[in-house]
């Protein structure tokens, strides 16, 4: 059983591939645990959700940059937010 | 007898635990965090106090605000319900010293069975089988590599001071040990504060059984069967049903008879459940841990006993005459039969990720042999700060298969629209092979989501 939450589809964005990475509940977010412009590769942990009383890793699926990070530490996300984008 | 209880809890067992007090004419306070001002145990109590906001850490489980708050309603008793501060000592101590009742076993009692190795070296001294494991907390990889070296893989990692299945995993090599360590101990920092570790014996293909046990004034302990709650996901139990199809009653008698053990061996005194890993083909067990608080798949047990637990508390705490036999045969429920729970939580029925969100329709199940204990009603907004349990439906049976028949029938009249449920999984579960001639084992929900 896999409990990490997969990142949302890709889209173009110019000439780079990029990807957002979305939450996929309502949830707090515990830990951010990439930088920006840190280096990723599919299945790395950018940040890890806590909802209900359950940790949830947030995982990229696709390898680059981390372009833009859209969390802090305590925010609350809705479903669907974005998180984070890899390019 | 007091006259007046606060609950220090919320959703389904605040309620639970309401209703029972209110049938007994007793006042009761309700307590709830800024997310929970609309559910429906704060209203059904007499009256309710805002002790803070969402997170739990500044509502629940402040202990000064819910003393604030008993202070301030004149409540006379506490009960705790299932965790929050329910296996507290620190906070059964201060309701004492406050001069109000504690609705439940005594501190020592609580502090004795809440550090895991401590309650293992206990119960081996009363001649309670355990599971080898370390005799001391375990702090460092180091040491851990040491220990499991000396005991054998696979191994159970668990927090001395955890509970609820939070930070647990079953190691079975070096490498996965010292994976597996660094991350049990930041949990058992982050989420019990006490970063000591149990490594234990994981028994394969093992059925978690309980048994109910009641502790008397006169220091009798009491038994009151066996719960299996063998249905489990992340080490979180998801159904449960009494009795048991895994024991026979030879081994009933032997789990049964090491429970009252443990119960006199720490001075028990009100309700309690003494934790087992049983092992069905050779028909043995192993002392898991003790609850020293109501147990959340209570009601099953009420079901086949027609004994309300959460009255026996209250009298018991209130120094009132025992009434357990006597509420046996007096409640007009008919002893025996079957009874089943199924946990309705709020996450998806294949992954089993959280899902909160606001309930838009709810419609409960109902006819003969069906209760339902919820915390929530169609407009509750179910939230993210809190457990994933929306509501336990129970069913009652004169034997097993009508007990199954009236879940499966209610599971499919049950309506919650908003959070994705996981009442598809337990309509699945109930028709599963395994579940259905009651061959089940801890691995049954990882099998069913491995095959596709």
């Amino acid at each position: 059983m896999s409990h990490s939450a997969r990142c949302g589809p890709s889209q173009r964005k110019g000439e780079h591939v990029s990807d957002e990475v979305v939450a996929e509940m309502v949830a707090n977010v515990w830990k951010v645990v990439v930088a920006m412009g840190d280096r990723v590769d599919d299945g790395d942990t950018l940040v890890i959700l806590e909802s209900m009383k359950m940790e949830i890793p947030v995982v990229t699926e696709s390898a680059g940059t981390v372009a833009e990070l859209r969390v802090v530490e305590g925010d609350v996300v809705q479903e669907g937010d974005v998180i984070a984008v890899i390019e | 007898m007091f006259t007046s209880v606060l609950v220090a809890n919320r959703g389904e067992i605040a309620r639970r635990v309401i209703r029972t007090a209110r049938r007994m004419g007793l006042r009761t306070v309700a307590v709830y965090s800024s997310a929970d001002a609309e559910l429906p145990y704060v209203r059904e109590a007499d009256e309710a106090v805002p002790i803070g906001p969402a997170a739990p850490a500044a509502s629940y489980l402040d202990m000064d605000a819910v003393l604030a708050a008993a202070r301030r309603t004149g409540a006379q008793a506490v009960h705790p319900g299932y965790g929050f501060l329910a296996e507290s000592a620190t906070f059964a101590r201060r309701v004492l010293g406050a001069g109000m009742t504690w609705v439940g076993p005594p501190p020592a009692a609580i502090e004795s069975m809440g550090e895991k190795v401590n309650a293992r070296n206990l119960m081996a001294e009363a001649g309670v089988p355990v599971a080898g494991g370390t005799r001391q907390p375990v702090t460092e990889v180091a040491a851990a590599l040491d220990a499991a070296r000396a005991l054998g893989y696979p191994l159970m990692v668990k927090a001395v001071a955890g509970g609820g299945g939070i930070g647990m995993s079953v190691v079975h090599d070096e490498g996965g040990m010292r994976s597996a360590f660094g991350t049990a101990r930041t949990r058992a920092e982050r989420f019990f504060g006490n970063p000591g570790i149990l490594l234990e014996r994981y028994l394969e293909h093992a059925r978690h059984v309980e048994v109910q046990i009641v502790g008397l004034p006169d220091g009798r302990v009491l038994a009151l069967g066996e719960r299996d709650c063998s249905v489990q996901r992340r080490h979180q139990k998801v159904a449960e049903e009494t009795p048991s199809t895994g024991v026979t009653p030879e081994l009933r008698q032997r789990m049964v008879a090491a429970a009252v053990r443990a119960g006199q061996a720490v001075g028990y005194r009100n309700l309690g459940t003494v934790e087992c890993l049983v092992d069905p083909v050779a028909q043995d067990f192993v002392f898991l841990e003790m609850n020293t608080r109501l147990q959340v798949e209570h009601p099953i047990t009420e079901l086949v006993t027609g004994i309300d637990l959460v009255e026996q508390q209250l009298l018991l705490a209130g120094g009132q005459p025992v009434t357990i036999e006597a509420a046996a045969g007096a409640s007009g429920v008919p002893a025996g039969g079957h009874a089943l729970e199924l946990r309705v939580y709020a996450e998806d029925p294949r992954r089993f990720l959280p899902s909160p969100g606001t309930i838009r329709a709810w419609e409960e199940p109902r006819g003969e042999g069906v209760r339902v204990d919820a915390g929530y009603e169609a407009g509750s907004v179910v939230t993210q700060y809190y457990d994933p349990l929306l509501a336990k439906l129970c069913t009652w049976g004169a034997d097993r298969s009508e007990a199954l028949a009236r879940a499966r029938h209610a599971v499919a009249a049950f309506v919650i629209e908003g959070p994705r449920t996981n009442l598809p999984f337990h309509a699945e579960l109930l028709a599963h092979p395994d579940f259905v001639s009651g061959t089940y084992d801890t691995g049954l929900v990882a099998r069913m989501r491995a095959t596709p």
